[in-house]
């Protein structure tokens, strides 16, 4: 085999190689949507978080709008605390409420926001004060069984 | 009593031979660094050497990588379909492929199909005196021979690994889209929505890096030390592909459990 087909050879192989890494990037790991280090941050404090995760998704009306960023523990008032990152064209009124839902019944957990009417917008590194925590399943159930108890005793009386 | 004195010695021997082969290792592993970076402007004989490894392996890379993608598609949506989420099918393809199945048995494959053969070549030159005449021409053996066989492998490898995920998410694909009949934007679009460019593709590529080199520097050692007689080439072949396929699964535990451990 003389020099230039080995080279020939060669070259369609490293050609190959780069195009698997772009069918990677761009058909595979979506890399083109959302670029994390930019947008503008916001805090939101729930009193439980439930199964919410970094790297969620944070949605408006279903429309994914940014993502989870970090999550502590506020060691003072023990509220969880959520920080997201919102795409920088997306911006949401000085009322809106942050909610954490469940995609599905047993799928993911996410941050929903919906605005309100408030003319002002939230700013970097604002704080959402109008928050409602996940729903945890254990005490729904203990819920509807303390209501069901309290019911069959009503109706005994 | 001499039975248990005679274990303890073995032990010992077996010990102290492991640990012998190590600095041994090592000591290679310091030659040839010194090496390759003045080796490398000669490009002609490591672009010879990624045709034999690299681009010889790719037949196998790519047929394992549509049949174990194939196979993931099947096997999947077996068990997602009593679920009833056989749209996740792409995301478990594409992540098990990426993070662990690409580079692993790419990596395998390379051991079997290049390690080898680059093990049996050395090995032979060692039986034939080759690489002591070249010292005698004041070529060091070491530059010539070993630093393009050892770079060859660790730029194929990572290329193979992602060729083979290539091809296993579209053998995947043609089974479970166009055989099975799962709905084909679900496909893609879960599997966009899961796996993340650089935390799995990255990741695995750099997985593939690791890999190479451990392979590369495996093949070559053993066909430099082995002995010059034909038991002595064949038994270094066999050890190159068994010690390089245990490396590279207990490294790629390593590399695991140190690239994901800060996900959740």
């Amino acid at each position: 085999m003389n020099r230039s087909r080995t080279n020939l050879a060669v070259g369609f192989f490293v050609a190959l190689g780069m195009a698997a890494v772009v069918f990677m990037a761009l058909k595979v790991g979506n890399l083109a949507s959302f670029d994390s280090s930019e947008g503008y941050r916001l805090e939101a404090r729930f009193d439980n978080i439930g199964g919410l995760k970094v790297r969620a998704p944070v949605k408006s009306a279903g429309v994914i709008v940014g993502r989870v960023e970090g999550i502590y523990l506020d060691g003072e008032t023990y509220e969880g605390v959520v920080q997201i990152r919102i795409r920088p064209s997306y911006h949401f009124s000085n009322d809106t409420i942050a909610s954490i839902l469940t995609s599905g019944l047993l799928g993911e957990q996410y941050v929903s926001l919906e605005a309100g009417g408030d003319p002002q917008h939230l700013v970097d590194g604002a704080r959402i004060t109008k928050t409602q925590s996940a729903m945890v399943l254990e005490k729904l159930i203990a819920q509807f069984l303390y209501n069901k108890a309290s019911e069959d005793s009503g109706e005994r009386k | 009593m001499t039975r248990v004195l005679d274990f303890i010695e073995r032990l010992g021997a077996s010990t102290t031979g492991a640990l012998e082969r190590l600095g041994l290792l090592a000591r290679f592993l310091i030659n040839l660094l010194g090496v390759i970076l003045p080796m490398f402007k000669r490009v002609d004989l490591h672009i010879q050497q990624i045709y034999f490894a690299g681009v010889r392996s790719l037949a196998i890379t790519i047929v394992s990588g549509l049949f174990v993608g194939m196979v993931l598609a099947v096997q999947g949506y077996e068990v997602l379909q009593r679920f009833g989420s056989v749209e996740s099918l792409g995301s478990l393809v594409a992540l098990s492929l990426v993070r662990e199945l690409g580079p692993v048995v790419a990596a395998l494959l390379f051991a079997g199909r290049a390690g080898s053969a680059i093990t049996a070549e050395i090995g032979l030159m060692v039986a034939t005196e080759q690489l002591a005449a070249m010292d005698m021409m004041a070529v060091n053996p070491m530059a010539r021979v070993i630093a393009p066989r050892f770079m060859a492998s660790m730029i194929s490898l990572p290329i193979l690994a992602m060729i083979f995920s290539t091809a296993g998410i579209v053998g995947a694909y043609m089974v479970g889209v166009e055989l099975i009949g799962i709905d084909s934007g679900a496909f893609w679009s879960q599997m966009q929505s899961s796996v993340d460019f650089r935390m799995d593709v990255l990741n695995g590529l750099y997985k593939a890096i690791v890999f190479g080199i451990a392979v590369g520097l495996l093949s070559v050692f053993e066909g430099y030390y082995a002995a010059p007689t034909a038991e002595g080439v064949s038994s270094a072949t066999t050890r190159t592909v068994v010690i390089s396929s245990l490396t590279v699964l207990i490294l790629d535990f390593v590399l695991t459990v140190l690239m994901f451990r800060g996900l959740n």
